[in-house]
């Protein structure tokens, strides 16, 4: 018991992923990513934590630049061309709760999309350092 | 609630934020920074021959201070020992030093945290007919101790994995319900304390702990601690852990080693 404990820890130690295909690919590139912005927009507009944050924000731009920011991330054939995190967020007193309710809700969509969870972790892992940028209160 | 599920773990057997046996540097329940959480938890423990079963209230604070209260029952559920009862009192504080363990994805460095389990044996119940109530005389030095750790927490979302190392100082002999130190040594010895788990969705994790322990009592040739764990949270407010853990052998007077099952719930917010 104590020895299958240990074989356990051993076992998660060791790098031995499937790492192969590149996460864009996994996102089901281009159309998987467009699809997966397409279902996060509502989700985040009927959110009350943060529908309010988007007042006035043209959701049609912030579509394209989601798109582009998670092709770009996930190593797909993009350049992202918008504002750095930092200034955009600059002065809109985000909480790291807010943060984390965009993150539920692209978890949510990620599941509406079927991303296998695995593949949904290595995307927040792109996404997550973004949290000292955005996070400013 | 701000945290992400599962982020501030479960409750570890001596009430602290962490795995099942193991303090993690994670602060526990769902407040963040600019917020707090707070839970209350329930766990039990049955082996061959003995059964433990933990309690408590825990807070965390901006996702900086925790502070936890616990109340640990020991029993003896086997004859000469069938009415054996320890119980100890635990007062836990931890601070969160460096690190996030969430949202640093782009390094290594893990959330570290800095704890202290301050502890109180209240004494033997079922024993009176050999006129023993207190582990003292047990050949234990002390009612009281304090064990300090260092834990070091690290989600690796890349992976869907989580690890924890913490180092802790101890004089307790199993966990201080046979008191702290004893006839064979009665100074602070360094003990490490790993966990792993895999990070299978949202609402499972499966893993394995290790916690070695020191043997100061000459009664009790006291042995590590493992499990192997599944945990689940249903939603933010409940997660339930069941555990197959193995404690070794607790006393000279009975030569089986400890195993069974742990099961563990936490409400709160």
């Amino acid at each position: 018991m104590k020895n299958t404990a240990c074989a356990l820890l051993l076992a998660l130690a060791l790098p031995a992923f499937a790492d192969g295909a590149p996460l864009y690919d996994d996102l089901g590139a281009r159309a998987g990513v467009h699809a997966i912005v397409t279902t996060l927009v509502p989700l985040v507009l009927q959110d009350r934590r943060i529908a309010a944050s988007f007042d006035g924000i043209d959701m049609k731009h912030l579509a394209l630049r989601l798109e582009e920011q998670f092709c770009a991330v996930s190593g797909g054939p993009c350049t992202y061309k918008g504002k750095d995190m930092k200034t955009i967020h600059d002065g809109l007193n985000i909480t790291n709760a807010q943060f984390n309710a965009l993150v539920e809700d692209l978890q949510e969509a990620l599941d509406r999309n079927a991303v296998a969870p695995a593949v949904q972790n290595r995307l927040l892992a792109k996404l997550a350092p973004m949290q000292r940028d955005v996070v400013t209160k | 609630m701000g945290k992400l599920t599962a982020t501030g773990g479960v409750s570890q057997l001596e009430g602290a934020g962490g795995g099942g046996l193991v303090p993690w540097a994670l602060i526990t329940g769902y407040g963040t920074r600019d917020s707090w959480g707070a839970n209350a938890h329930a766990t039990r423990v049955r082996t061959q021959d003995y059964g433990l079963d933990t309690w408590g209230v825990a807070a965390g604070v901006a996702d900086r201070v925790e502070l936890s209260l616990a109340r640990q029952r020991f029993t003896g559920a086997r004859a000469p020992l069938d009415r054996l009862q320890i119980e100890q009192d635990i007062v836990g504080v931890k601070l969160r030093v460096a690190g996030d363990a969430v949202y640093a994805q782009d390094n290594w460095l893990p959330q570290i945290a800095v704890g202290a389990l301050a502890k109180r044996n209240r004494g033997i119940g079922g024993l009176g007919a050999l006129g023993v109530t207190s582990v003292t005389q047990l050949g234990a030095q002390s009612e009281h101790g304090v064990d300090w750790y260092v834990a070091a927490t690290k989600i690796d979302l890349e992976h869907s994995l989580l690890w924890n190392a913490t180092v802790r100082a101890t004089k307790a002999n199993q966990m201080g319900i046979l008191g702290f130190g004893g006839d064979k040594g009665g100074s602070y010895r360094a003990q490490l304390e790993l966990s792993g788990a895999w990070l299978v969705n949202r609402k499972l994790a499966l893993g394995a702990e290790y916690r070695m322990k020191p043997a100061n009592l000459g009664v009790d040739p006291e042995h590590d601690y493992a499990d192997v764990f599944v945990a689940w949270f249903p939603s933010k407010v409940f997660s339930v852990t069941a555990a197959y853990a193995q404690l070794g052998q607790i006393t000279v007077f009975n030569p089986t080693r400890q195993r069974g099952w742990y099961l563990s719930a936490q409400a709160g917010f």
